[in-house]
């Protein structure tokens, strides 16, 4: 009884050899392939990669089939494996008003130059349950579905374009500054906006959906509106040293979402709109506008806004986001607290003979 | 620190005709907007200035300028500590300010939850200034919140409840015992009986009046009440869009008003 | 074990270890003060001990000899798991015995037996901040750090005595430094404080989660919170260790059946095997030998 209650190496090994087992369930149904998940789970993938902060849908799909179809725990494992990574530099901003459009909307406007594409999207599905894939049959093929890999299907951001008349404020824009890097120096708050949106785009999804819903329910209401969210493969640039021009070192796929937010102006600023940035890797169009939402809001102090929704309170939000640290923090619960507890049932019994001890004495 | 010495503060060892408190031109925005401007006077030990006016007439902005709690855009307030040196509010450093507030200053807020912790027991937060001054004896501290909790008539049994279970009065008397339990020199009342029913106020009124008296209490109080300024203060100032349009001894002011404001604000309390 | 040959000695990069160092210079320099550092992620989850595993790899040599303990205890689970760690990517010796140890690495626990000099203590530190519970914000609390604004903490004491008599904290009890900051000594039981106070040994304070360091340099004056007339006391048991007869450790309660038997036991293992082996017997050690066969 003593040994069981200390643990030991053998159960270590057991429970990984049993850990491997149920992974691969029944043996009689065919293994998953990693080419499976990739292709199949692509959402999944995408969602491990934003989170995991590694642009590797390869690996993704690998931990995703590691951790039994857990998401936060495969973010985990490519967070661990990424950490190792060695850093070669920082690529050149990403240019995404040159993104090789596959789906591009625009809340605001009926029609915009370049036009609405829908793309892949279950936007205008009937959720039924569609008992045909159980039959394991081929979709129909799209008949609407062009080509972009070879038709370059690129437009310019609808914010641009009322950016033009003064409506919308610009974009900060320095191509210079040395983004931050929350993966290598601890936060220090207040932070600014560039490290946040860096520490909301690796946040969890259903963390920010949260939040971002709470501020369009009247904590820290900002009127939002989805002023374009787009969906589509970008180039990505480097300046090697030694060259000193860039170099395309390849090609991703990123969700990008501008909203809109309604902003009152001040004496000294006439009112015009102002703006919450979201982006993901892959298509991650919920986590975009959830965290464009959660931008906007975080920028309270900026714009003279009283803070007093938890979503626009920095350390609350951020603190709070990564999902690796939470599940750890919760979890590790688990661990044995024997020698605190032990301390606590010693106070209890002691608080209780004297609660005791008093109630006698009162009743002699 | 022994409960005795707390309850009696220590003798001002400044001479009378040093200032405690110089103001100097203080000017305060909010952006665009005024707060207060180009507001000047002295304090002396032992003298209680009201400051009145309507609300938005900046008397609390100047309040808070003059506390340290907002800082001016323009003009300086400086201290005279208990060893003769003077110290710019504004100017000197966080930690050196933050003491002041927590050792010769207090702040009486007008809602008491501001100025208590609402989930500490009234022992607790009597015994808080205490504990920030160093005091570590358990007894001793509980003794002093004992006593000023006599002091302002609040029930003794009540000492381990805490004040969300108390009334709006008690948590006000409490507030006040919390802050005046280390003895301060110099304290900031923002319209300490404001939200508070009429026969309560006129208790607390009196209570605040005998503790100043006894205690030789140098004050400061935020008032859109004549009745109380009246009561409380040596000295008046009425405030109008951030403003001082006129000042003097509290009953001349009241009873001899110069100024077409303050005839207004007089006569709009006297002549219902 | 076999020696992991893909990373680097200890696992982490030779630049992380300098980082890593080069806080807990800082840390030695202002005891007691919490260092921010860039924690790394580690394969390990937060919550498991990431800061002191960080830490030990920071400081570990080849000639080290390393303990583990969990709770007191060296084979607990996270315990073998983290010692099987350090065997796999440093391949450095490990021991269950506190005096053969150059570095032990802890959660929750100080070793019973005396520390010496040269000796290194690493704690897994869930929590930095004492004033956290008192205000959740970290700018505030650095401020308060750093002006030494610390009435609250003793509020929270004065409350606890006024509602049961004593204060009621028992682990994690909050300590002062060198007259200067106030520290959590990780979640120890307040039975361990003691051994804090003018230690022989280097102790390290690693925060992975929340990316802080802080340390004591050896012979450094910890002193617990209290009050005059209520002065800080450590948990006593009425009874010896069921095992090894020792009075003077800090023993779990162990449930023998589903009646509600028990039986106390040396927390520390090595404490207790020790004196077994040197012919020490308590009370029930022959019913648990028969019991664990």
């Amino acid at each position: 009884m003593y040994v069981a209650v200390k643990g030991g190496e053998k159960a270590i090994d057991n429970a990984h050899r049993l850990l491997a087992e149920t992974r691969r369930g029944d043996t009689g149904v065919a293994e998953l392939s990693v080419d499976q998940i990739r292709e199949q789970l692509k959402l999944a993938v995408d969602r491990v990669m934003t989170e995991g902060s590694v642009y590797d849908p390869e690996l993704a799909a690998l931990a995703i089939k590691q951790a039994r179809g857990d998401l936060i725990e495969a973010i985990f494992l490519v967070r661990a494996y990424r950490t190792t990574l060695p850093r070669f530099g920082t690529s050149k901003p990403v240019e995404t008003g040159k993104m090789r459009l596959e789906r591009r909307i625009s809340a605001t406007f009926k029609d915009v130059p370049g036009g609405q594409v829908l793309g892949p999207t279950f936007d205008y599905t009937h959720r039924l349950i569609d008992f045909a894939l159980a039959a394991e049959g081929e979709p129909p093929r799209a008949e609407a579905r062009e080509d972009f890999s070879e038709e370059t299907l690129a437009a310019p951001h609808v914010l641009d374009l009322l950016a033009e008349e003064g409506l919308v404020e610009r974009p900060e824009r320095d191509d210079e500054a040395v983004p931050g890097d929350i993966t290598r120096h601890p936060s220090e708050f207040p932070m600014d906006r560039a490290t946040r949106l860096q520490s909301l785009a690796r946040g969890d999804e259903s963390y920010l959906l949260a939040l971002g819903y709470s501020t369009q329910r009247g904590y820290a209401k900002s009127h939002p509106f989805a002023g374009e969210i787009r969906l589509g493969r970008v180039s990505v640039e480097y300046v090697p040293e030694e060259l000193g021009f860039p170099v395309e070192i390849g090609e991703i796929e990123l969700t990008e979402c501008n909203m809109i937010n309604q902003f009152a102006g001040s004496k000294k600023v006439a009112p015009q709109f102002t703006r919450g940035y979201g982006v993901a890797m892959g298509h991650g169009e919920r986590k975009a506008m959830a965290m464009s939402l959660v931008d906007r809001s975080l920028r309270a102090v900026e714009l003279g806004e009283e803070v007093k929704a938890p979503a626009q309170d920095q350390e609350f939000v951020l603190e709070h986001c990564d999902n690796v640290q939470a599940t750890g923090f919760v979890e590790h619960l688990k661990l044995p607290h024997y020698v605190d507890f032990q301390s606590e049932l010693g106070l209890v019994r002691r608080m209780r003979q004297e609660v005791e001890s008093n109630l006698a004495e009162a009743a002699e | 620190m022994s409960a005795q010495t707390m309850q009696q503060p220590a003798r001002n060892d400044v001479s009378t005709d040093t200032p405690l408190l110089t103001v100097d031109r203080l000017t305060k925005l909010y952006g665009n907007q005024l707060g207060c401007a180009d507001v000047s006077f002295d304090l002396y030990p032992g003298e209680v200035m009201g400051i009145v006016g309507e609300s938005g007439s900046g008397k609390t902005t100047l309040l808070n300028c003059l506390a340290g709690r907002l800082s001016p855009e323009e003009g300086s307030v400086v201290y005279t500590d208990r060893t003769g040196e003077e110290v710019d509010v504004h100017a000197v450093s966080e930690p050196r300010r933050r003491m002041l507030m927590r050792t010769d200053w207090a702040f009486v807020h007008q809602n008491p939850r501001d100025g208590l912790r609402m989930g500490v027991s009234a022992g607790g937060n009597v015994g808080e200034r205490l504990m920030a001054a160093g005091a570590r004896h358990y007894g001793k501290i509980r003794s002093a919140a004992l006593d000023w909790m006599e002091k302002t008539e609040i029930d003794l049994t009540r000492i381990d409840d805490r004040p969300s279970t108390f009334s709006g009065g008690m948590q006000q008397r409490l507030q006040i015992a919390r802050n005046l339990v280390t003895g301060p020199r110099l304290v900031f009342m923002d319209e300490p009986t404001g939200g508070l029913d009429v026969s309560v106020q006129a208790r607390l009124l009196d209570l605040l009046r005998g503790l100043v008296a006894e205690m030789g209490l140098s004050a400061i109080i935020v008032t859109h009440d004549l009745a109380v300024a009246r009561l409380l203060s040596h000295r008046l100032m009425v405030m109008r869009r951030g403003k001082v349009v006129e000042r003097g001894l509290t009953d001349q002011v009241l009873d001899d008003p110069q100024h077409d404001y303050t005839q207004l604000l007089v006569s709009s309390v006297l002549q219902p | 074990m076999q020696e992991e040959q893909n990373y680097n000695f200890a696992y982490l990069d030779e630049q992380t270890k300098r980082m890593i160092r080069r806080a807990l210079l800082k840390a030695l320099a202002v005891p007691g003060y919490q260092v921010p550092f860039a924690g790394r992620e580690m394969p390990m989850p937060y919550g498991w001990g990431t800061g002191g595993i960080q830490v030990t790899a920071a400081i570990l040599e080849p000639e080290d000899t390393l303990k583990v303990i969990d709770q007191g205890a060296d084979d607990t689970t996270n315990a073998v798991s983290i010692r099987k760690f350090f065997q796999k990517v440093a391949g450095v010796e490990t021991t269950e015995k506190t005096e053969e140890a150059s570095i032990i690495q802890t959660r929750h626990r100080i070793p019973e037996r005396d520390l010496e000099e040269g000796q290194i203590m690493v704690y897994q530190v869930p929590i930095p901040e004492p004033l956290r519970f008192l205000e959740p914000r970290e700018t505030e609390t650095r401020k308060m750090h750093a002006l030494e604004e610390y009435g609250l903490m003793h509020v929270k004491l004065y409350e606890d005595i006024a509602r049961h008599g004593h204060i009621a904290t028992t682990y994690a009890y909050p300590v002062k430094v060198a007259d200067r900051y106030i520290m959590d000594p990780s979640p120890i039981p307040k039975f361990d404080n003691p051994k804090l106070d003018n230690s022989p040994a280097l102790q390290l304070f690693g925060a992975g989660r929340e990316k802080r360091i802080y340390a004591l340099p050896p012979y450094t004056p910890v002193k617990s919170l209290d009050f005059e007339d209520h002065p800080f006391e450590t948990q006593t048991w009425d009874e010896p260790c069921a095992l090894c007869g020792a009075t003077d450790s800090y023993l779990d309660e162990v449930i023998m059946d589903d009646k509600g038997t028990r039986m106390f036991v040396c927390s520390d293992t090595d404490y207790c095997t020790t004196r077994r082996e040197a012919g020490h017997v308590g009370p029930d050690a022959q019913a648990v030998g028969e019991a664990a066969e």
